[in-house]
Protein backbone atom coordinates (compact mmCIF):
# COMPACT_ATOMS: atom_id res chain seq x y z
CA UNK A 1 0.00 0.00 0.00
CA UNK A 2 2.49 2.03 0.88
CA UNK A 3 4.86 1.77 -2.07
CA UNK A 4 1.62 2.16 -4.37
CA UNK A 5 1.60 5.58 -2.76
CA UNK A 6 5.29 6.54 -3.45
CA UNK A 7 4.85 5.34 -6.94
CA UNK A 8 1.75 7.81 -6.82
CA UNK A 9 3.65 10.60 -5.55
CA UNK A 10 6.73 10.22 -7.40
CA UNK A 11 4.77 10.63 -10.78
CA UNK A 12 2.46 13.40 -9.39
CA UNK A 13 5.67 15.45 -7.99
CA UNK A 14 7.75 14.43 -11.34
CA UNK A 15 4.43 16.74 -13.14
CA UNK A 16 5.03 19.20 -10.32
CA UNK A 17 8.86 19.85 -10.82
CA UNK A 18 8.23 19.83 -15.04
CA UNK A 19 6.19 23.12 -14.24
CA UNK A 20 8.02 24.52 -11.87
CA UNK A 21 11.38 24.27 -13.38
CA UNK A 22 10.05 26.72 -15.76
CA UNK A 23 8.70 28.92 -13.15
CA UNK A 24 11.84 29.06 -11.49
CA UNK A 25 13.81 29.21 -14.88
CA UNK A 26 11.97 32.23 -15.78
CA UNK A 27 12.38 33.75 -12.68
CA UNK A 28 15.81 33.20 -12.15
CA UNK A 29 16.97 34.45 -15.86
CA UNK A 30 14.88 36.70 -16.53
CA UNK A 31 14.07 38.01 -13.04
CA UNK A 32 10.41 37.60 -13.83
CA UNK A 33 7.73 35.68 -11.67
CA UNK A 34 5.82 34.44 -14.41
CA UNK A 35 2.38 34.26 -13.75
CA UNK A 36 1.33 33.29 -17.67
CA UNK A 37 2.90 30.05 -16.81
CA UNK A 38 -0.47 28.38 -15.81
CA UNK A 39 -2.06 29.63 -19.56
CA UNK A 40 1.24 28.37 -21.90
CA UNK A 41 0.65 24.99 -19.32
CA UNK A 42 -2.83 24.77 -20.44
CA UNK A 43 -2.32 25.36 -23.73
CA UNK A 44 0.54 22.69 -24.27
CA UNK A 45 -2.57 20.30 -23.23
CA UNK A 46 -4.89 22.31 -26.01
CA UNK A 47 -2.39 22.20 -28.49
CA UNK A 48 -1.77 18.24 -27.97
CA UNK A 49 -5.34 17.67 -27.70
CA UNK A 50 -6.37 19.40 -31.44
CA UNK A 51 -3.21 17.83 -32.68
CA UNK A 52 -4.73 14.31 -31.89
CA UNK A 53 -8.20 15.20 -32.49
CA UNK A 54 -8.25 17.26 -35.77
CA UNK A 55 -4.56 15.87 -37.02
CA UNK A 56 -4.44 12.40 -36.36
CA UNK A 57 -1.31 12.78 -35.07
CA UNK A 58 0.16 10.08 -32.49
CA UNK A 59 0.71 10.63 -29.14
CA UNK A 60 4.30 11.08 -29.12
CA UNK A 61 4.17 13.56 -32.27
CA UNK A 62 1.16 15.40 -30.55
CA UNK A 63 3.96 15.59 -27.26
CA UNK A 64 6.47 17.22 -29.56
CA UNK A 65 3.75 19.60 -31.08
CA UNK A 66 2.88 20.66 -27.87
CA UNK A 67 6.13 21.10 -26.78
CA UNK A 68 7.00 23.07 -29.90
CA UNK A 69 3.71 25.41 -29.60
CA UNK A 70 3.87 26.44 -26.29
CA UNK A 71 7.62 27.04 -26.57
CA UNK A 72 6.84 29.07 -29.50
CA UNK A 73 3.86 30.85 -27.13
CA UNK A 74 6.45 31.63 -24.81
CA UNK A 75 9.01 33.56 -27.20
CA UNK A 76 6.32 35.97 -28.21
CA UNK A 77 5.47 36.62 -24.71
CA UNK A 78 8.92 37.36 -24.46
CA UNK A 79 9.32 39.26 -27.56
CA UNK A 80 5.71 41.08 -27.63
CA UNK A 81 5.30 42.13 -23.90
CA UNK A 82 8.08 41.63 -21.76
CA UNK A 83 11.51 42.94 -24.00
CA UNK A 84 9.82 46.55 -24.36
CA UNK A 85 8.97 46.63 -20.39
CA UNK A 86 13.07 45.27 -20.22
CA UNK A 87 14.23 48.32 -22.53
CA UNK A 88 12.03 50.84 -20.42
CA UNK A 89 13.72 49.24 -17.23
CA UNK A 90 10.58 48.98 -16.03
CA UNK A 91 10.62 48.12 -12.10
CA UNK A 92 10.26 44.25 -11.47
CA UNK A 93 6.50 44.18 -10.43
CA UNK A 94 5.55 45.77 -13.73
CA UNK A 95 6.00 42.57 -15.63
CA UNK A 96 4.48 40.25 -13.53
CA UNK A 97 1.17 42.27 -13.65
CA UNK A 98 1.98 41.97 -17.46
CA UNK A 99 1.68 38.01 -17.35
CA UNK A 100 -1.30 38.13 -15.38
CA UNK A 101 -2.95 40.00 -17.72
CA UNK A 102 -1.05 37.70 -20.90
CA UNK A 103 -2.52 34.96 -18.57
CA UNK A 104 -6.26 36.07 -18.34
CA UNK A 105 -6.50 36.80 -21.98
CA UNK A 106 -5.11 33.20 -22.72
CA UNK A 107 -7.51 31.60 -20.72
CA UNK A 108 -10.80 33.82 -21.85
CA UNK A 109 -9.28 33.21 -25.14
CA UNK A 110 -9.48 29.20 -25.42
CA UNK A 111 -12.55 29.47 -23.08
CA UNK A 112 -14.53 31.15 -25.57
CA UNK A 113 -13.09 29.24 -28.87
CA UNK A 114 -13.52 26.00 -27.01
CA UNK A 115 -15.92 26.32 -24.17
CA UNK A 116 -15.40 25.75 -20.60
CA UNK A 117 -16.44 22.31 -20.97
CA UNK A 118 -14.20 19.51 -19.67
CA UNK A 119 -12.62 17.92 -23.24
CA UNK A 120 -10.98 14.16 -23.26
CA UNK A 121 -8.46 12.73 -25.29
CA UNK A 122 -9.92 9.82 -27.28
CA UNK A 123 -9.89 6.71 -24.91
CA UNK A 124 -8.33 4.59 -27.70
CA UNK A 125 -4.71 6.54 -27.55
CA UNK A 126 -4.33 5.98 -23.97
CA UNK A 127 -1.40 3.28 -22.98
CA UNK A 128 -3.36 0.95 -20.27
CA UNK A 129 -1.41 -1.52 -19.76
CA UNK A 130 -0.42 -2.20 -16.41
CA UNK A 131 3.22 -3.31 -15.05
CA UNK A 132 3.78 -5.47 -11.68
CA UNK A 133 6.68 -4.59 -10.12
CA UNK A 134 7.55 -6.03 -7.12
CA UNK A 135 4.09 -6.24 -6.00
CA UNK A 136 2.99 -2.63 -7.20
CA UNK A 137 0.87 -1.98 -9.91
CA UNK A 138 2.14 0.68 -12.17
CA UNK A 139 0.16 2.20 -15.46
CA UNK A 140 2.37 2.67 -18.11
CA UNK A 141 1.89 6.24 -18.50
CA UNK A 142 2.98 6.80 -14.75
CA UNK A 143 6.12 5.25 -15.93
CA UNK A 144 6.61 7.28 -18.81
CA UNK A 145 5.17 10.49 -17.14
CA UNK A 146 8.41 9.60 -14.47
CA UNK A 147 10.64 8.63 -16.93
CA UNK A 148 10.01 11.63 -19.73
CA UNK A 149 9.91 14.13 -16.50
CA UNK A 150 13.59 13.05 -15.03
CA UNK A 151 14.55 12.78 -19.02
CA UNK A 152 13.82 16.96 -19.63
CA UNK A 153 15.03 17.74 -15.83
CA UNK A 154 18.33 16.06 -16.57
CA UNK A 155 18.99 17.25 -20.05
CA UNK A 156 18.27 21.05 -18.52
CA UNK A 157 20.60 20.32 -15.26
CA UNK A 158 23.12 19.04 -17.76
CA UNK A 159 22.88 22.27 -19.73
CA UNK A 160 22.69 24.56 -16.93
CA UNK A 161 26.31 22.82 -15.59
CA UNK A 162 28.07 21.52 -18.15
CA UNK A 163 27.67 23.57 -20.87
CA UNK A 164 28.29 27.13 -22.37
CA UNK A 165 25.06 28.02 -22.65
CA UNK A 166 24.39 27.02 -19.50
CA UNK A 167 27.24 29.09 -18.02
CA UNK A 168 26.19 32.11 -19.96
CA UNK A 169 22.99 31.78 -17.87
CA UNK A 170 24.04 31.62 -14.95
CA UNK A 171 26.12 35.24 -15.26
CA UNK A 172 23.14 36.77 -16.80
CA UNK A 173 20.99 35.24 -13.60
CA UNK A 174 23.83 37.01 -11.79
CA UNK A 175 23.48 40.14 -13.66
CA UNK A 176 22.61 40.87 -17.09
CA UNK A 177 24.47 44.10 -17.63
CA UNK A 178 27.87 42.68 -17.13
CA UNK A 179 26.98 39.35 -18.67
CA UNK A 180 26.31 41.35 -22.07
CA UNK A 181 29.52 43.47 -21.38
CA UNK A 182 31.65 39.61 -21.15
CA UNK A 183 30.30 39.64 -25.15
CA UNK A 184 27.01 36.90 -24.08
CA UNK A 185 24.21 37.87 -26.60
CA UNK A 186 21.89 38.34 -23.54
CA UNK A 187 18.92 39.11 -25.71
CA UNK A 188 19.16 35.89 -27.69
CA UNK A 189 19.46 33.73 -24.63
CA UNK A 190 16.36 35.66 -22.90
CA UNK A 191 14.70 34.38 -25.95
CA UNK A 192 16.15 30.52 -25.62
CA UNK A 193 15.02 30.79 -21.88
CA UNK A 194 11.53 32.00 -22.67
CA UNK A 195 11.35 29.44 -25.05
CA UNK A 196 12.50 26.28 -23.06
CA UNK A 197 10.55 27.73 -19.97
CA UNK A 198 7.19 27.68 -21.87
CA UNK A 199 8.02 24.38 -23.49
CA UNK A 200 8.45 22.10 -19.88
CA UNK A 201 5.41 23.94 -19.14
CA UNK A 202 3.74 22.99 -22.03
CA UNK A 203 4.69 19.11 -22.24
CA UNK A 204 3.73 19.67 -18.71
CA UNK A 205 0.35 20.47 -19.37
CA UNK A 206 -0.13 17.56 -21.64
CA UNK A 207 1.34 14.56 -19.16
CA UNK A 208 -1.22 16.07 -16.16
CA UNK A 209 -4.02 16.35 -19.27
CA UNK A 210 -3.39 12.58 -19.73
CA UNK A 211 -2.99 11.79 -16.20
CA UNK A 212 -6.21 13.10 -14.69
CA UNK A 213 -7.75 12.84 -18.34
CA UNK A 214 -8.89 16.37 -18.27
CA UNK A 215 -8.30 19.99 -20.65
CA UNK A 216 -10.49 22.79 -19.61
CA UNK A 217 -9.71 26.29 -19.77
CA UNK A 218 -8.87 26.35 -16.07
CA UNK A 219 -6.41 24.23 -15.97
CA UNK A 220 -3.84 25.92 -15.41
CA UNK A 221 -4.63 27.82 -12.06
CA UNK A 222 -4.66 24.82 -9.62
CA UNK A 223 -0.99 24.16 -10.91
CA UNK A 224 0.30 27.67 -10.88
CA UNK A 225 -0.64 28.01 -7.54
CA UNK A 226 1.12 24.98 -6.87
CA UNK A 227 4.19 26.17 -8.56
CA UNK A 228 4.27 29.32 -6.69
CA UNK A 229 4.08 26.96 -3.53
CA UNK A 230 6.62 24.86 -4.81
CA UNK A 231 9.39 28.10 -5.53
CA UNK A 232 8.27 29.33 -1.71
CA UNK A 233 9.34 25.84 -0.49
CA UNK A 234 12.30 25.49 -2.24
CA UNK A 235 13.77 28.48 -2.77
CA UNK A 236 13.35 31.00 -5.52
CA UNK A 237 15.06 30.97 -8.65
CA UNK A 238 17.34 27.80 -7.55
CA UNK A 239 16.51 24.59 -9.81
CA UNK A 240 17.65 22.23 -7.02
CA UNK A 241 14.91 23.83 -4.83
CA UNK A 242 11.89 23.61 -7.83
CA UNK A 243 12.60 19.85 -8.09
CA UNK A 244 12.85 19.59 -4.05
CA UNK A 245 10.13 21.74 -3.67
CA UNK A 246 7.71 19.97 -6.92
CA UNK A 247 8.97 16.02 -5.03
CA UNK A 248 7.82 17.41 -1.55
CA UNK A 249 4.40 18.63 -2.19
CA UNK A 250 3.72 15.67 -4.02
CA UNK A 251 4.39 13.44 -1.77
CA UNK A 252 2.64 15.75 0.66
CA UNK A 253 -0.36 15.40 -1.09
CA UNK A 254 -0.51 11.90 -1.95
CA UNK A 255 0.27 10.80 1.37
CA UNK A 256 -2.18 13.56 3.08
CA UNK A 257 -4.81 11.81 0.70
CA UNK A 258 -3.87 8.49 1.12
CA UNK A 259 -3.90 8.12 5.16
CA UNK A 260 -5.27 11.76 6.35
CA UNK A 261 -8.43 12.30 3.94
CA UNK A 262 -8.78 13.99 0.54
CA UNK A 263 -10.23 17.28 1.88
CA UNK A 264 -6.96 17.90 3.33
CA UNK A 265 -4.94 17.32 0.55
CA UNK A 266 -4.32 21.56 0.13
CA UNK A 267 -4.44 21.76 3.78
CA UNK A 268 -1.15 19.79 3.90
CA UNK A 269 0.49 21.74 1.29
CA UNK A 270 -0.70 24.93 1.89
CA UNK A 271 0.17 24.19 5.67
CA UNK A 272 3.75 23.18 5.06
CA UNK A 273 3.78 26.10 2.39
CA UNK A 274 2.43 28.59 5.30
CA UNK A 275 5.09 27.29 8.18
CA UNK A 276 8.20 27.82 5.47
CA UNK A 277 6.68 31.56 5.11
CA UNK A 278 6.85 32.05 8.96
CA UNK A 279 10.29 30.53 9.49
CA UNK A 280 12.34 31.05 6.36
CA UNK A 281 10.67 32.82 4.02
CA UNK A 282 13.45 32.81 1.57
CA UNK A 283 12.69 28.89 1.04
CA UNK A 284 14.70 25.96 1.94
CA UNK A 285 17.59 27.12 -0.96
CA UNK A 286 16.68 30.54 -1.19
CA UNK A 287 18.65 33.23 -0.13
CA UNK A 288 17.65 36.90 0.98
CA UNK A 289 19.32 39.28 -1.47
CA UNK A 290 19.46 42.14 0.68
CA UNK A 291 21.50 45.37 -0.74
CA UNK A 292 24.37 46.57 2.23
CA UNK A 293 24.97 50.39 1.91
CA UNK B 1 -37.19 63.02 -11.46
CA UNK B 2 -36.79 61.06 -8.40
CA UNK B 3 -38.82 58.51 -9.96
CA UNK B 4 -36.60 57.97 -12.46
CA UNK B 5 -34.19 58.15 -9.84
CA UNK B 6 -35.88 55.56 -7.78
CA UNK B 7 -35.99 52.80 -10.67
CA UNK B 8 -31.88 53.28 -11.51
CA UNK B 9 -31.58 52.83 -7.62
CA UNK B 10 -33.55 50.19 -7.96
CA UNK B 11 -31.61 48.20 -10.29
CA UNK B 12 -27.91 49.65 -9.85
CA UNK B 13 -27.43 50.32 -6.32
CA UNK B 14 -25.60 47.31 -5.82
CA UNK B 15 -23.54 48.15 -8.52
CA UNK B 16 -22.98 51.68 -7.48
CA UNK B 17 -22.19 50.66 -3.84
CA UNK B 18 -19.52 47.47 -5.63
CA UNK B 19 -17.62 50.65 -7.13
CA UNK B 20 -17.04 51.94 -3.37
CA UNK B 21 -16.35 48.49 -1.91
CA UNK B 22 -14.00 47.88 -4.95
CA UNK B 23 -12.43 51.25 -4.45
CA UNK B 24 -11.52 50.55 -0.78
CA UNK B 25 -9.93 47.53 -2.04
CA UNK B 26 -8.01 49.19 -4.17
CA UNK B 27 -6.99 52.03 -2.10
CA UNK B 28 -5.69 48.92 0.36
CA UNK B 29 -3.48 47.60 -2.49
CA UNK B 30 -2.63 51.49 -3.05
CA UNK B 31 -1.25 52.09 0.29
CA UNK B 32 1.26 49.31 0.49
CA UNK B 33 2.46 50.12 -3.00
CA UNK B 34 2.75 53.84 -1.95
CA UNK B 35 5.06 52.02 0.71
CA UNK B 36 6.85 50.01 -2.25
CA UNK B 37 5.60 46.63 -1.09
CA UNK B 38 4.05 44.21 -3.61
CA UNK B 39 1.74 42.66 -1.74
CA UNK B 40 -1.01 40.12 -2.91
CA UNK B 41 -2.49 39.18 0.28
CA UNK B 42 -5.52 41.64 -0.01
CA UNK B 43 -8.04 39.36 -1.23
CA UNK B 44 -7.21 36.99 1.63
CA UNK B 45 -7.53 39.95 3.69
CA UNK B 46 -10.60 40.96 2.35
CA UNK B 47 -11.86 36.77 2.86
CA UNK B 48 -11.01 37.24 6.96
CA UNK B 49 -12.67 40.37 7.17
CA UNK B 50 -15.88 39.01 5.50
CA UNK B 51 -15.81 35.83 7.26
CA UNK B 52 -15.43 37.50 10.52
CA UNK B 53 -17.64 40.26 10.61
CA UNK B 54 -20.47 37.72 9.21
CA UNK B 55 -19.83 34.93 11.71
CA UNK B 56 -20.55 38.02 14.83
CA UNK B 57 -23.31 38.78 13.28
CA UNK B 58 -24.82 35.62 12.17
CA UNK B 59 -23.67 33.49 15.40
CA UNK B 60 -23.08 36.09 17.86
CA UNK B 61 -25.59 38.46 17.06
CA UNK B 62 -23.23 41.35 17.67
CA UNK B 63 -24.96 44.67 15.96
CA UNK B 64 -23.25 45.65 12.22
CA UNK B 65 -21.28 48.42 14.15
CA UNK B 66 -19.16 45.98 16.37
CA UNK B 67 -19.17 43.55 13.10
CA UNK B 68 -17.22 45.94 11.16
CA UNK B 69 -14.70 46.85 13.57
CA UNK B 70 -14.27 42.58 13.96
CA UNK B 71 -13.97 42.62 10.53
CA UNK B 72 -11.19 45.04 10.69
CA UNK B 73 -9.63 44.18 13.41
CA UNK B 74 -8.88 40.27 12.58
CA UNK B 75 -6.98 41.02 9.48
CA UNK B 76 -4.90 43.49 11.34
CA UNK B 77 -4.32 41.29 13.74
CA UNK B 78 -3.40 38.68 10.91
CA UNK B 79 -0.99 40.86 9.45
CA UNK B 80 1.13 41.30 11.97
CA UNK B 81 1.49 37.92 12.60
CA UNK B 82 2.42 37.17 8.80
CA UNK B 83 4.03 40.90 8.40
CA UNK B 84 7.19 40.57 10.83
CA UNK B 85 8.79 37.44 8.34
CA UNK B 86 7.65 38.57 5.25
CA UNK B 87 8.27 41.87 4.94
CA UNK B 88 11.78 41.29 5.46
CA UNK B 89 11.55 40.20 1.79
CA UNK B 90 11.67 42.36 -0.87
CA UNK B 91 10.15 42.97 -4.47
CA UNK B 92 8.76 40.28 -5.96
CA UNK B 93 9.86 37.37 -3.13
CA UNK B 94 7.36 38.80 -1.34
CA UNK B 95 4.58 39.16 -3.86
CA UNK B 96 5.49 35.01 -3.86
CA UNK B 97 5.15 34.73 -0.32
CA UNK B 98 1.84 36.87 -0.10
CA UNK B 99 0.66 34.96 -3.08
CA UNK B 100 1.29 32.00 -1.03
CA UNK B 101 -0.35 33.10 2.37
CA UNK B 102 -3.31 33.98 0.01
CA UNK B 103 -3.85 30.11 -1.08
CA UNK B 104 -3.16 29.44 2.32
CA UNK B 105 -5.98 31.66 3.79
CA UNK B 106 -8.06 29.70 1.28
CA UNK B 107 -7.10 26.59 2.40
CA UNK B 108 -7.98 26.91 5.76
CA UNK B 109 -11.57 28.67 4.99
CA UNK B 110 -12.59 25.34 2.87
CA UNK B 111 -11.38 23.24 5.50
CA UNK B 112 -12.92 25.01 8.79
CA UNK B 113 -16.32 24.07 7.78
CA UNK B 114 -18.04 23.93 11.24
CA UNK B 115 -17.43 27.46 11.26
CA UNK B 116 -17.28 28.61 7.59
CA UNK B 117 -19.44 26.11 6.21
CA UNK B 118 -16.47 24.90 3.42
CA UNK B 119 -16.57 25.21 -0.39
CA UNK B 120 -20.88 26.12 0.16
CA UNK B 121 -19.64 29.38 1.74
CA UNK B 122 -21.81 31.13 4.19
CA UNK B 123 -25.12 32.04 3.08
CA UNK B 124 -28.38 34.78 4.71
CA UNK B 125 -25.46 37.37 5.95
CA UNK B 126 -28.23 39.75 7.36
CA UNK B 127 -28.12 42.83 4.80
CA UNK B 128 -26.94 45.51 6.80
CA UNK B 129 -25.06 48.01 4.67
CA UNK B 130 -26.47 50.86 3.76
CA UNK B 131 -25.73 52.83 0.73
CA UNK B 132 -24.39 55.92 3.39
CA UNK B 133 -22.23 53.32 4.96
CA UNK B 134 -20.22 52.27 2.05
CA UNK B 135 -19.88 56.36 0.76
CA UNK B 136 -18.79 57.16 4.67
CA UNK B 137 -16.18 53.81 4.71
CA UNK B 138 -15.01 55.73 1.38
CA UNK B 139 -14.47 58.73 2.37
CA UNK B 140 -13.37 58.16 5.71
CA UNK B 141 -10.48 56.04 4.17
CA UNK B 142 -9.52 58.68 1.85
CA UNK B 143 -9.60 61.26 4.20
CA UNK B 144 -7.12 59.38 6.32
CA UNK B 145 -4.80 58.36 3.34
CA UNK B 146 -5.04 61.51 2.24
CA UNK B 147 -3.76 62.82 5.58
CA UNK B 148 -1.47 60.30 5.65
CA UNK B 149 0.07 61.19 2.54
CA UNK B 150 0.79 64.60 3.92
CA UNK B 151 2.45 63.21 7.17
CA UNK B 152 6.16 62.54 8.15
CA UNK B 153 4.42 59.41 7.71
CA UNK B 154 4.05 59.55 4.32
CA UNK B 155 7.24 61.32 3.29
CA UNK B 156 8.81 58.23 5.18
CA UNK B 157 6.76 55.83 2.91
CA UNK B 158 7.74 57.74 -0.09
CA UNK B 159 11.68 57.91 0.55
CA UNK B 160 11.02 53.64 1.69
CA UNK B 161 9.69 53.32 -1.80
CA UNK B 162 12.43 55.13 -3.82
CA UNK B 163 15.24 53.47 -1.72
CA UNK B 164 14.99 51.40 1.62
CA UNK B 165 18.34 51.11 2.34
CA UNK B 166 19.13 55.08 1.93
CA UNK B 167 15.84 56.01 3.96
CA UNK B 168 16.90 53.44 6.68
CA UNK B 169 20.05 55.40 6.60
CA UNK B 170 18.23 58.85 7.25
CA UNK B 171 16.82 57.13 10.18
CA UNK B 172 13.18 55.87 8.84
CA UNK B 173 12.14 53.08 10.75
CA UNK B 174 11.82 51.14 7.60
CA UNK B 175 10.25 47.72 9.02
CA UNK B 176 7.70 49.68 11.35
CA UNK B 177 6.97 51.74 8.52
CA UNK B 178 6.57 48.58 6.47
CA UNK B 179 4.52 47.31 8.91
CA UNK B 180 2.07 50.00 9.64
CA UNK B 181 1.15 50.25 5.50
CA UNK B 182 0.98 46.62 5.66
CA UNK B 183 -1.56 46.40 8.71
CA UNK B 184 -3.28 49.35 7.36
CA UNK B 185 -3.91 47.95 4.07
CA UNK B 186 -5.42 45.00 5.78
CA UNK B 187 -7.64 46.86 8.11
CA UNK B 188 -9.65 48.64 4.77
CA UNK B 189 -9.47 45.26 3.13
CA UNK B 190 -11.42 43.75 5.97
CA UNK B 191 -13.56 46.97 6.13
CA UNK B 192 -14.49 45.86 2.62
CA UNK B 193 -14.85 42.13 2.88
CA UNK B 194 -17.25 43.64 5.77
CA UNK B 195 -19.34 45.27 3.70
CA UNK B 196 -19.12 43.52 0.66
CA UNK B 197 -20.91 39.85 2.54
CA UNK B 198 -23.56 42.84 4.50
CA UNK B 199 -24.29 43.81 0.85
CA UNK B 200 -24.37 40.59 -1.04
CA UNK B 201 -25.81 38.18 1.54
CA UNK B 202 -23.58 35.38 0.78
CA UNK B 203 -19.77 34.61 0.84
CA UNK B 204 -17.96 31.49 -0.36
CA UNK B 205 -14.17 30.71 -0.49
CA UNK B 206 -13.74 31.58 -3.92
CA UNK B 207 -14.39 34.66 -3.68
CA UNK B 208 -10.77 35.65 -1.81
CA UNK B 209 -8.76 33.85 -4.17
CA UNK B 210 -5.99 34.79 -6.27
CA UNK B 211 -8.21 36.34 -9.38
CA UNK B 212 -9.88 38.71 -6.59
CA UNK B 213 -5.69 39.28 -5.65
CA UNK B 214 -5.52 40.01 -9.17
CA UNK B 215 -8.72 42.30 -9.50
CA UNK B 216 -7.76 44.22 -6.38
CA UNK B 217 -4.38 44.80 -8.41
CA UNK B 218 -5.48 45.81 -11.46
CA UNK B 219 -7.54 48.34 -10.41
CA UNK B 220 -4.94 50.27 -8.80
CA UNK B 221 -2.61 49.46 -11.57
CA UNK B 222 -4.99 50.50 -14.38
CA UNK B 223 -6.07 54.45 -12.27
CA UNK B 224 -2.84 54.57 -11.56
CA UNK B 225 -1.10 54.55 -8.22
CA UNK B 226 0.52 57.96 -8.23
CA UNK B 227 -2.23 59.03 -6.10
CA UNK B 228 -5.55 58.25 -4.48
CA UNK B 229 -7.76 59.04 -7.57
CA UNK B 230 -5.93 56.54 -9.41
CA UNK B 231 -7.35 53.58 -7.64
CA UNK B 232 -10.60 55.15 -7.10
CA UNK B 233 -11.19 55.35 -11.04
CA UNK B 234 -9.80 52.12 -11.48
CA UNK B 235 -12.05 50.41 -9.16
CA UNK B 236 -15.14 51.80 -11.54
CA UNK B 237 -14.01 50.91 -14.55
CA UNK B 238 -13.42 47.39 -13.84
CA UNK B 239 -16.68 47.48 -11.91
CA UNK B 240 -18.50 48.72 -14.69
CA UNK B 241 -16.07 46.97 -17.55
CA UNK B 242 -18.08 43.60 -17.86
CA UNK B 243 -21.26 45.28 -17.57
CA UNK B 244 -20.31 47.76 -20.82
CA UNK B 245 -19.36 44.96 -22.69
CA UNK B 246 -22.26 42.57 -22.33
CA UNK B 247 -21.93 41.90 -25.85
CA UNK B 248 -18.72 40.38 -25.99
CA UNK B 249 -20.04 37.51 -24.16
CA UNK B 250 -18.00 34.70 -23.70
CA UNK B 251 -14.67 37.29 -24.94
CA UNK B 252 -15.57 39.73 -22.04
CA UNK B 253 -13.08 38.81 -19.45
CA UNK B 254 -10.66 38.59 -22.63
CA UNK B 255 -10.75 42.44 -22.38
CA UNK B 256 -9.17 42.54 -18.46
CA UNK B 257 -6.14 40.47 -19.75
CA UNK B 258 -5.84 43.05 -22.56
CA UNK B 259 -6.32 46.33 -21.03
CA UNK B 260 -3.76 45.60 -18.18
CA UNK B 261 -1.28 44.31 -20.77
CA UNK B 262 -1.96 47.44 -23.11
CA UNK B 263 -2.01 49.85 -19.79
CA UNK B 264 1.51 48.26 -18.69
CA UNK B 265 2.74 48.63 -21.73
CA UNK B 266 2.37 52.21 -22.63
CA UNK B 267 0.87 53.86 -19.51
CA UNK B 268 2.88 52.45 -17.10
CA UNK B 269 1.59 55.26 -14.83
CA UNK B 270 -2.23 53.91 -14.78
CA UNK B 271 -4.74 56.84 -16.50
CA UNK B 272 -4.71 59.12 -13.55
CA UNK B 273 -1.41 60.78 -13.86
CA UNK B 274 -0.74 64.33 -12.92
CA UNK B 275 2.49 64.78 -14.10
CA UNK B 276 1.40 63.48 -18.12
CA UNK B 277 -1.77 66.02 -17.66
CA UNK B 278 0.38 68.79 -16.86
CA UNK B 279 2.82 68.17 -19.91
CA UNK B 280 0.05 67.83 -22.13
CA UNK B 281 -1.31 71.22 -20.79
CA UNK B 282 2.00 72.80 -20.80
CA UNK B 283 2.51 71.24 -24.57
CA UNK B 284 -1.10 72.92 -25.77
CA UNK B 285 0.12 76.40 -23.97
CA UNK B 286 3.53 76.43 -25.26
CA UNK B 287 1.95 75.36 -28.84
CA UNK B 288 -1.09 78.02 -28.90
CA UNK B 289 1.89 80.92 -27.78
CA UNK B 290 4.22 79.80 -30.45
CA UNK B 291 1.07 80.06 -32.77
CA UNK B 292 0.08 83.21 -31.18
CA UNK B 293 3.65 84.96 -31.95
CA UNK B 294 3.40 83.80 -35.85
CA UNK B 295 0.37 86.26 -36.01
Amino acid sequence: MLEQQLVNALSLGSVYALFALGFTLIFGVLGVINLSHGAVFMLGAYAALQAVVKLHLPLWAALIAALLFSGVVGMLIDVLVLRPLRKRNAPHLIPMIATIGIGIFFNNAVQGIFSADNQRFPSDLLPDQQVYFAGVQVSVLEIAIIVLSFALMGALFFIMNRTQIGRALRAIAESPKAAALLGINVEGLFLLTSFTAAALGGVAGVLIALYSNAVFPLMGQPILHKGIAVIILGGMGDIRGALVGAMFLGFAEVLSVAYIGSTMRDAVGFGLLFLVLLLRPQGLFGKVLERKA
Amino acid sequence: MTESFDNFWAIYSNLVLTIGINGLLALSIYLTLSCGLLAMANAAFMGIGAYTASLLTMNAGAPFSVALLGGMAAPTLVALVIGAPTLRLSGVYLAMATLGFGEVVRVAILNAESWTGGALGLNGIPQSTQWWHVVASLVIVLLVLWRLRRSRVGRAFEAIKEDGVAASLMGIGVLSHKMLAFTLGAAIAGLAGALNAHLTFFIGPSEFGFDRGVDILTMAILGGTGGLTGPVLGAAIITLLPELLRSLKDFRTMVNGIILVVIVLFLPRGLWDPLRFKQWWARRKAVTAASGEKR
